[in-house]
C-alpha cells in the first residue's frame, strides 16, 4: 500500500474510459428500421387516404360529436364520483343494511359489461313504457281502502325520459360509481386512524371528521386513479354508439365512413381525437394532482428514487 | 389518592347522575377489556381542577388506554367515569344508562384538550389551519377571531414564524407544539398527553416539556402519560404508577419516586431511574 493513492488527496480529475453499451446501438437500429418501415406503409398505402381523413375529421357532425363525448365524460364522472362517495360511506359506515345495499350495488355494475349495460339502458323502454312518480303499490292499497283513481303525481314517456343520450349516460355513471366506490373506499382506508382520533379529540362530530380531515386526505390517494378512470371513461363513451346515440363521436365517425366507404380514414381520425383529448386530460390531471398535495411540492421522481433536498 | 381530595365536598350523591367527589375528572371501578384481554382492571382516581397528574408505569401497563377512556375514545367496559361533572359518553337517567349521540360525544370532548404520541397534525392544513380548524367548525368562531388567537397560541408554543408551514415541514417537536397549540384553540379545561415525547428524537424533548411546564405553571389541569421521570417529578403534583391495568401506587411526586412502597413501583423505578 503506497501512501500516495489515499482517494482523498487525489485532485486529479478522473479520466476513466466509461462502459461501452454496443447493445444498445443495435437495439436502436432496429428500432429505427422498423420505424421507418411504418412511416413508408402511413405515406404509400392507399388505405390512409389521409386528405379525405383531413377534411372530414373536422366537418360540423364530427366536432359535435366531440362536445357530446366531452359532456358524457364530464357528466358521468361527476355523477360517478358523487356516487362512489355516498357507496363508500355507506361501506364503511358500520350499519349492516346501508354496507349490504352498497355491496349489492358494487358486486351488480362492476360484474355487468359496460357495453351490455349501454345496450340494455338503451332499451329500457321495453320494460317501462311510462315513468311514474306516486305512492308505491298503489293500485292494491288504493283498492283496499276503496279508493278511486291513482296516487301518480307525474309521468313521463320513457323515451321521452331516456333518450338515447340519458340512457347511455346512466349507464356509464351507475357503472362508474360503482368503480369510483372501491377507488375512494380504499383512499378512505389510507388515512392513518390517529386523524379520525385527533379530530375526534378536538370535539368534531363524525360526519364532519369525514368532510374536513378524511375526505380531503383520501383525496391524495384517490386523484391518480380517478384520473386513469377519467381517462378510460373519455374512451368508453364510444359505448353510447351502441345504445345507440347518434350524435357520439365515434358513431359519427363510422358513419361517415360507411357512407362513403372510407372506413380506414376514419377510423385513424378516431385514434387521434380519442389520443388528442386524453392528452388534454393528462395534463388537467397533473395540476389537479398538485393542488391536493400542499407541503409536497417537490418532484415525484425526488420523492421516490431520492434527489436533492429541499 | 383520598388524601389527594379535599375533605367535605361530595356532591350530588343522590341520584347518582353526578360524580361522587368534586374533581375534574373522577374515574370510579373504570374497567376496559380488548375482546378477552383485560387491559383496565377497576382504576379509581380523582384530578383535582389545576392539577398536573403524572401517570408513569411499563408498556402494556394500560396508561394510554385509561387516558383515552377520559375523552370516551375507548368506551368502558365497566365502571364510571365523569369529566367536569358530566359523564362521559352516557346519560344516566332513572337508574338506566342511554349511549349519547355521537354529537353530543364530541361536545363533551370538546371541553378536553389531547396531545399524542405521534403528533397527529393534519397533513393537509397548514400549521395555523390545523389551529383554527376545531375552533372554526366546532365552535363557530369567527374566521378573523380564530387566526388573531392562533397566531397568539403558535407565539406561546414558540413558533410564531411557523404559521404557513405544513406538518411535514416542521420537526417533530415541533410538530408536537403545534398540536398543543391545536388543543389549546379549544380553550379545554383539561388537557391529556398521551407519551408527547416517545417519538422525539432526545435533543427535541426539551422544548416539548418547556411547553408543558409552561402551561401547568399557568394552572391547566392536565393528565400526562410518560416516561419522563424528571418532568414528572419537576411539575407533576401527583405521579400514579400503573401496572397490569391497575393503579399500583400513587401520591407526590417525591414520595412516589424516592420512596416507593411497593415492590412492583421499586423494580420498575430501579430500571428507568
Amino acid at each position: 500500500m503506497s501512501k500516495t493513492s489515499t482517494p482523498a488527496r487525489s485532485t486529479e480529475p478522473v479520466t476513466a474510459v466509461p462502459v461501452r453499451y454496443p447493445e444498445r446501438w443495435i437495439a436502436a437500429g432496429v428500432i429505427l428500421v422498423l420505424a421507418a418501415m411504418f412511416v413508408h406503409m402511413l405515406v404509400t398505402n392507399d388505405a390512409f387516404n389521409w386528405p379525405f381523413m383531413a377534411d372530414h375529421m373536422f366537418s360540423e357532425p364530427v366536432v359535435r360529436g366531440v362536445w357530446i363525448t366531452l359532456s358524457a365524460t364530464v357528466l358521468s364522472m361527476v355523477i360517478g364520483v358523487v356516487l362512489g362517495i355516498v357507496l363508500a360511506v355507506m361501506r364503511l359506515s358500520g350499519n349492516p343494511v346501508l354496507v349490504s345495499v352498497s355491496w349489492l350495488y358494487t358486486w351488480f355494475f362492476r360484474g355487468v359489461p359496460r357495453l351490455v349495460l349501454a345496450v340494455l339502458f338503451g332499451n329500457l323502454a321495453i320494460l317501462y313504457q311510462t315513468v311514474e312518480l306516486g305512492l308505491p303499490f298503489d293500485n292494491y292499497w288504493m283498492a283496499w281502502l276503496g279508493m278511486e283513481g291513482d296516487a301518480r303525481f307525474f309521468e313521463i314517456d320513457t323515451r321521452t325520459a331516456l333518450s338515447g343520450y340519458t340512457a347511455g349516460l346512466l349507464a356509464l355513471s351507475l357503472s362508474e360509481g360503482a368503480y369510483m366506490a372501491e377507488i375512494i373506499r380504499a383512499g378512505l382506508q389510507s388515512v392513518d386512524k390517529g386523524q379520525t382520533e385527533a379530530a375526534q379529540a378536538l370535539g368534531m362530530s363524525r360526519g364532519r371528521v369525514l368532510r374536513r380531515i378524511t375526505l380531503p386526505q383520501a383525496m391524495r390517494v384517490v386523484i391518480p386513479p380517478t384520473g386513469n378512470e377519467t381517462i378510460a371513461m373519455l374512451k368508453d363513451t364510444a359505448l353510447l354508439a351502441y345504445v345507440p346515440v347518434t350524435i357520439e363521436l365515434f358513431y359519427q365517425l363510422q358513419a361517415i365512413g360507411a357512407r362513403t366507404y372510407q372506413i380506414f380514414p376514419m377510423l385513424v381520425a378516431a385514434c387521434l381525437w380519442y389520443l388528442a383529448i386524453t392528452s388534454v386530460l393528462m395534463v388537467g390531471q397533473y395540476f389537479i394532482e398538485r393542488r391536493f398535495n400542499p407541503g409536497q411540492h417537490g418532484s415525484i421522481r425526488n420523492r421516490i428514487v431520492g434527489g436533492a433536498h429541499r | 389518592m383520598s388524601e389527594q381530595i379535599q375533605e367535605g365536598t361530595v356532591v350530588e350523591a343522590s341520584e347518582g347522575t353526578g360524580p361522587p367527589v368534586d374533581a375534574l375528572v373522577v374515574a370510579e371501578n373504570v374497567h376496559k377489556s380488548f375482546g378477552r384481554l383485560e387491559v383496565l382492571k377497576g382504576i379509581d382516581l380523582h384530578v383535582r381542577r389545576g392539577e398536573v397528574m403524572c401517570i408513569v408505569g411499563p408498556s402494556g401497563s394500560g396508561k394510554s388506554t385509561f387516558l383515552r377512556c377520559i375523552n370516551h375514545l375507548e368506551k368502558l367496559t365497566a365502571g364510571r367515569l365523569w369529566v367536569n361533572g358530566d359523564l362521559m359518553g352516557y346519560r344516566q337517567k332513572r337508574g338506566r344508562l342511554y349511549e349519547l349521540r355521537d354529537n353530543e360525544i364530541a361536545a363533551q370532548r370538546s371541553d378536553i384538550g389531547m396531545v399524542f404520541q405521534r403528533f397527529n397534525l393534519f397533513p393537509h392544513l397548514s400549521a395555523l389551519g390545523n389551529v383554527t380548524e376545531a375552533p372554526v367548525q366546532v365552535k363557530r368562531v369567527p374566521r378573523a377571531e380564530a387566526t388573531a388567537r392562533a397566531v397568539e397560541l403558535l407565539e406561546r408554543v414558540g413558533l410564531p414564524d411557523k404559521a404557513d408551514a405544513y406538518p411535514d415541514q416542521l420537526s417533530g417537536g415541533q410538530q408536537q407544539r403545534v398540536a398543543i397549540a391545536r388543543a389549546l384553540a379549544m380553550e379545554p379545561s383539561l388537557m391529556l398527553f398521551d407519551e408527547p415525547t416517545s417519538a422525539l428524537d432526545p435533543e427535541l424533548v426539551g422544548e416539548v416539556l418547556d411547553v408543558m411546564r409552561d402551561l401547568a405553571e399557568g394552572g391547566m389541569t392536565m393528565v400526562v402519560v410518560t416516561h419522563e421521570m424528571g418532568f414528572a417529578r419537576e411539575v407533576g403534583d401527583s405521579l400514579v404508577f400503573m401496572d397490569d391495568g391497575m393503579v399500583v401506587e400513587s401520591g407526590t411526586p417525591a414520595e412516589v419516586l424516592s420512596a416507593p412502597r411497593h415492590e412492583r413501583t421499586q423494580a420498575f423505578l430501579s430500571k428507568v431511574l
